[in-house]
């Protein structure tokens, strides 16, 4: 899929280099992506290793479970009555959600639908974790801001509470819907 | 001085401070967790290598004004900045692709901007919905329902949306 696109993109850019002429700055940017590639990555390098270095001292101290335990009337709200695996497992998701922790939480997701999977209504909860890990719902958008104070912000968290009503709403609409589409799906393999 | 400022340092603090009462060898622990982001990190980056140079590629070809000019009736009507337009295209695809994108935007237009605002929110709150759903249905082993993409391309699309109008209404005021 990834191959598919990022040869599609540079088709169109050469097809628009034909069309207005604008080789000169193609072929540049060609030529500098790479190095900023390289800058990026080792750049993205002190904020991940921060965060990830906080994070795991808040696993160690209990903090987490803690919060995912905070967590668990939310839980019980949105997929209803689950079994204590599948409730601890999806909590810890949200919980790895809510710290913005990205990749490291996949590992958590995959655990939460292959418990979900297993449980009643399978087919509408796995719909619903997908969207809630899709939407994102963040307290602290790490990266983003990191990139942002890079490149001369005056307040790289300003975003904050902008983040947070977006992703909300966004996982709303998504659970919603969800819940909507897949009304009733799972009944015959209750019975 | 704003609140959102204040969140970041409090929460670094407190998670020491928590870890310290609870004898958590924070040194020790600290650096372990800072050795796998800084992995992680160096990883992403020959993947970046590739995206950057496509990103670089199609967004100094012109291409993108292009596509932002056949797109701008309804970018418009929804006060999205033109400028996003491929960010969010890339965004549900893949992250290190969406990550090359708000990279390259950030080098054009400052981060404090309405469309550099726009792309931080709207980086923030969505995620790469193709990937998550290929992943989360690869661990059940089953192929995704269908009505899972109508539900994450619905979440999807009010994220968009809001990313330009939470900027509009609590940004810039």
């Amino acid at each position: 899929m990834l191959s598919f696109i990022i040869v599609v993109m540079l088709l169109i850019s050469v097809t628009a280099g034909c069309l207005n002429g604008s080789w000169e700055d193609i072929s540049a940017s060609a030529v500098s992506a790479c190095t900023d590639a390289v800058e990026l990555g080792v750049f993205l390098g002190g904020s991940m290793a921060l965060w990830c270095g906080l994070m795991r001292v808040a696993e160690r101290s209990g903090l987490t479970a803690k919060l995912s335990a905070a967590l668990s009337p939310v839980v019980r709200l949105l997929f209803g009555r689950l079994d204590d695996d599948s409730r601890k497992a999806v909590s810890l998701n949200l919980t790895a959600n809510l710290l913005g922790l990205g990749n490291a939480a996949t590992p958590t997701g995959i655990a939460a639908v292959k418990a979900l999977g297993k449980g009643s209504r399978p087919k509408r909860n796995t719909a619903l974790l997908t969207v809630l890990n899709t939407a994102s719902i963040q307290l602290i958008p790490v990266t983003i801001a990191a990139l942002r104070a890079e490149n001369g912000s005056a307040a790289p968290f300003e975003i904050l509470p902008a983040v947070l009503v977006t992703s909300l709403s966004a996982a709303a609409v998504g659970c919603v819907t969800a819940a909507i589409l897949f009304s009733g799906v799972d009944k015959d393999a209750r019975n | 001085m704003r609140v959102t400022d204040m969140i970041v340092p409090l929460m670094i603090m407190f998670i020491l401070l928590y870890g310290l009462a609870r004898r958590v060898d924070l040194a020790e622990e600290f650096s372990a967790g800072a050795r796998e982001g800084l992995q992680t990190a160096f990883g992403l980056i020959p993947m970046l290598v590739l995206l950057m140079t496509a990103v670089g590629m199609f967004t100094s070809s012109g291409a993108a004004e292009m596509l932002a000019a056949l797109l701008s009736p309804v970018t418009e009507w929804l006060g999205f900045p033109k400028e996003c337009l491929d960010l969010a295209f890339i965004r549900p695809i893949s992250g290190s692709g969406a990550l090359a994108a708000v990279s390259r935007l950030f080098s054009r237009v400052h981060p404090d901007s309405f469309a550099g605002r726009t792309a931080s929110v709207l980086m923030a709150s969505t995620e790469t919905t193709f990937y998550t759903i290929a992943v989360y249905s690869a661990a059940q082993r089953k192929k995704p329902d269908s009505r899972i993409f109508i539900a994450a391309a619905a979440a999807d699309l009010t994220g968009f949306i809001l990313s330009s109008l939470t900027v509009r209404l609590l940004i810039q005021g």
